[in-house]
């Protein structure tokens, strides 16, 4: 099993930080622009999300729709999906690389091809929405094959027994989605999710990152100072739609979006 | 209610179920968003629950009786029959279930059941608009809090139905993802769902979806094939030897052949070909998609070959999906299920022939099966005896045979 992700948070603990993820479509507005988009966030995270466009985005919010959206009218394969994570990878020997999805792309490729491909171009773990852990027999042997992390998501919703049986497959990481919702709705109120999180960790001893909701630094340093992690993707991806028209723009606001997140990861109170 | 009758002619065992995270063969399953992971083990729970008490079924059957108005007639059309030259055609008469289709036989029992949860509002998606309606009938009846969500597309093409869902008190949301039809009101209905699982229930229109919906949507339906069992037995004196129902997602399909996969009987299901089978613009999923997992379900689909859905066509709306219900496609691979299809023209003949033979109107999705029914029926022997599910009547559909009948009347001049 890939380390990657491990040293990464034993990194952050050290520095008394939370990880910083940070998420963005491959291939929204196309291509080129999505990977200098991606090395630019690469710049400012811990861990990298790397969204495989789908056309039926089911769990995702309109902000994410979208970016799938323009991705598959900009013509963006699975094969730009690898291309760019390997590309990142050469840039990045130490950056964690998750690829997020749902599960009708790689079935459909094959869950072996699609995880030897995935292991090839660097990637240390996979996030399928919508493949719980009761159909973890679809997808384990091949991710365990090419060593690939299997990240699960748990909710507001799971009870204890499923959070149970969550951490018996998951690894890597668990994400915690902090709101029964879609993705880029409004953040759960912090202090419950705080609780839950420390609920999850009677189970588990992986590291837990929050997403789903945050879209300011103040509430991301909240979700730092109880979370092994910070996940944010909406309000990244929404800097593309915005400056369509120029790129140049859209890099420099979501720099700065990044910036201002990662800074946000170090305020940790006592 | 008679309910020495109702036991007699209504099986209330789960037959054939599927295994206990719901698959059927190597199809089904819960391939769900993990939010609504616990609110369908919740409903699977109360299903099972509501399903082995009679008093769920007393309600359920005085409801189906006095409401809906089952059981629907079983017909013996005569002069199909005759003006065909074959088998005897037996019409399975759906489409004179109040609201004109066979779909409140599920919206009674699903909202029953959200009754019984304790949910106050429910929620449904739809594509020609009959699930929609036979939600918001209930919906008005139970006195419940109502949201349909529908593709911007199918609102522009079913304005009646649209026009009666707000009647009846529900709220039409329209759905701009995607393209804007059937797929991606699903998708919609999902992500409410997820957000408001508290209070809300969501009543899956069709026998696919994640677990424990193609069960249940099943186990409401098969109604309709214990009925049709009991009446060729009673007014034929013999089983059929053919039956046959069209498929979009499959749910009046599983509730006509579910209850007859026992018997010696062909099983035909009708997918819609659209412009044909090799136009690349149709609906028919298990004759030329491939097992895919879409909606919470793995099962036959429309997909390219990166797994990215495809948009289908069919001239019914009804059948224009590009997904199929589990049992179906397990069905068909264990080689129980026969597939046949018909394109837009076969439906639109087979819509006038009816039509004009029986003086029976039926709706496009049916014309599929019917279509399909006159090919087989033209090739048996007039002793022998074929079943056909007439699903709805047409006339939600009367305005799209209009333009249809318009374009090929100015075709011909041309």
């Amino acid at each position: 099993m890939s380390d990657r992700l491990s040293q990464i948070f034993r990194r952050c603990k050290q520095e008394k930080r939370s990880a910083l993820v940070g998420y963005l479509t491959a291939g929204d507005p196309d291509v080129p622009t999505a990977e200098k988009l991606i090395l630019a966030l690469a710049e400012q995270v811990d861990i990298l999300e790397i969204g495989m466009p789908f056309s039926d985005p089911m769990a995702d919010g309109p902000v994410i729709q979208a970016a799938s959206e323009r991705a598959l009218a900009a013509g963006t394969s699975i094969n730009d999906v690898f291309t760019i994570a390997k590309n990142i990878r050469e840039t990045y020997p130490d950056l964690g690389i998750v690829l997020m999805g749902y599960a009708n792309v790689p079935y459909t490729i094959g869950f072996d091809s699609f995880s030897k491909q995935a292991s090839e171009s660097g990637v240390d773990g996979v996030l399928m929405v919508d493949i719980p852990a009761e159909e973890n027999s679809i997808c384990e042997e091949s991710l365990k094959k090419y060593n690939l992390h299997r990240i699960l998501l748990l909710s507001p919703t799971s009870t204890d027994e499923r959070i149970k049986l969550a951490a018996e497959v998951a690894s890597g990481f668990i994400y915690y989605v902090s709101l029964t919702g879609i993705t880029g709705a409004d953040m759960g109120e912090a202090t419950a999710v705080k609780t839950q999180v420390e609920n999850i960790r009677a189970f588990s001893d992986l590291p837990i990152c929050v997403g789903f909701g945050i879209k300011t630094p103040e509430q991301a340093a909240q979700v730092a100072s109880f979370a092994d992690g910070v996940v944010v993707g909406s309000h990244f991806v929404s800097q593309v739609p915005q400056h369509l028209d120029h790129s140049d723009v859209m890099l420099s606001s979501l720099n700065k979006a990044a910036s201002e997140m990662s800074a946000a990861m170090t305020k940790i109170p006592a | 209610m008679n309910n020495k009758q109702n036991e007699s002619i209504y099986n209330l065992d789960i037959a054939h179920a599927p295994d206990e995270n719901g698959h059927f063969g190597r199809f089904g399953g819960r391939f769900a968003a993990e939010t609504l992971m616990q609110p369908l083990k919740e409903i699977e729970n109360a299903f099972f629950k509501a399903w082995a008490d009679p008093g769920f079924h007393a309600e359920r059957f005085d409801l189906l009786k006095h409401y809906v108005g089952r059981a629907t007639p079983l017909y013996h059309a005569k002069h199909l029959s005759a003006e065909v030259g074959g088998a005897q055609i037996y019409l399975k008469r759906e489409d004179l279930n109040h609201t004109g289709a066979h779909k409140v036989n599920n919206t009674i029992g699903q909202a029953l059941l959200a009754r019984r949860m304790g949910k106050k509002k429910v929620i449904a998606e739809t594509g020609a608009g009959q699930h929609g309606v036979a939600t918001a009938t209930v919906a008005a009846m139970f006195n419940m809090q109502c949201d349909i969500y529908m593709g911007r597309e199918d609102i522009r093409r079913q304005a009646p139905n649209v026009f009666r869902m707000k009647l009846l008190g529900a709220n039409v949301v329209p759905v701009d993802s995607g393209t804007a039809t059937l797929k991606d009101a699903v998708n919609e209905a999902l992500r409410i769902w997820v957000a408001t699982c508290e209070d809300t229930y969501y009543i899956f229109g069709t026998a696919a979806g994640p677990h424990p919906f193609p069960l249940m949507v099943r186990q409401f339906h098969t109604v309709i094939g214990q009925e049709a069992r009991a009446q060729c037995l009673e007014q034929a004196g013999k089983l059929p030897d053919v039956a046959v129902a069209c498929v979009g997602g499959g749910s009046n399909a599983i509730g006509l052949l579910h209850p007859l996969q026992d018997d010696d009987i062909r099983l035909v299901a009708v997918e819609a070909a659209g412009h044909g089978l090799e136009s690349g613009e149709h609906a028919a999923s298990l004759a030329k998609g491939q097992p895919g997992i879409i909606h919470g379900s793995l099962s036959y689909l429309l997909d390219d070959d990166e797994g990215q859905i495809q948009g289908t066509h069919s001239i019914s709306a009804g059948l224009d999906y590009p997904g199929v219900g589990p049992e179906l496609a397990a069905m068909m691979e264990t080689g129980r299920l026969e597939l046949d299809s018909a394109t837009d023209d076969d439906a639109l003949e087979a819509f006038q022939i009816l039509t004009k033979a029986e003086g029976i109107i039926p709706a496009l999705e049916s014309s599929h099966a019917l279509a399909a029914g006159i090919r087989i029926a033209k090739n048996m022997k007039p002793d022998q005896m074929i079943l056909i599910n007439l699903s709805g009547r047409g006339d939600k559909d009367l305005e799209t045979v209009m333009k249809m009948l318009d374009m090929s009347e100015t075709g011909d001049k041309a």
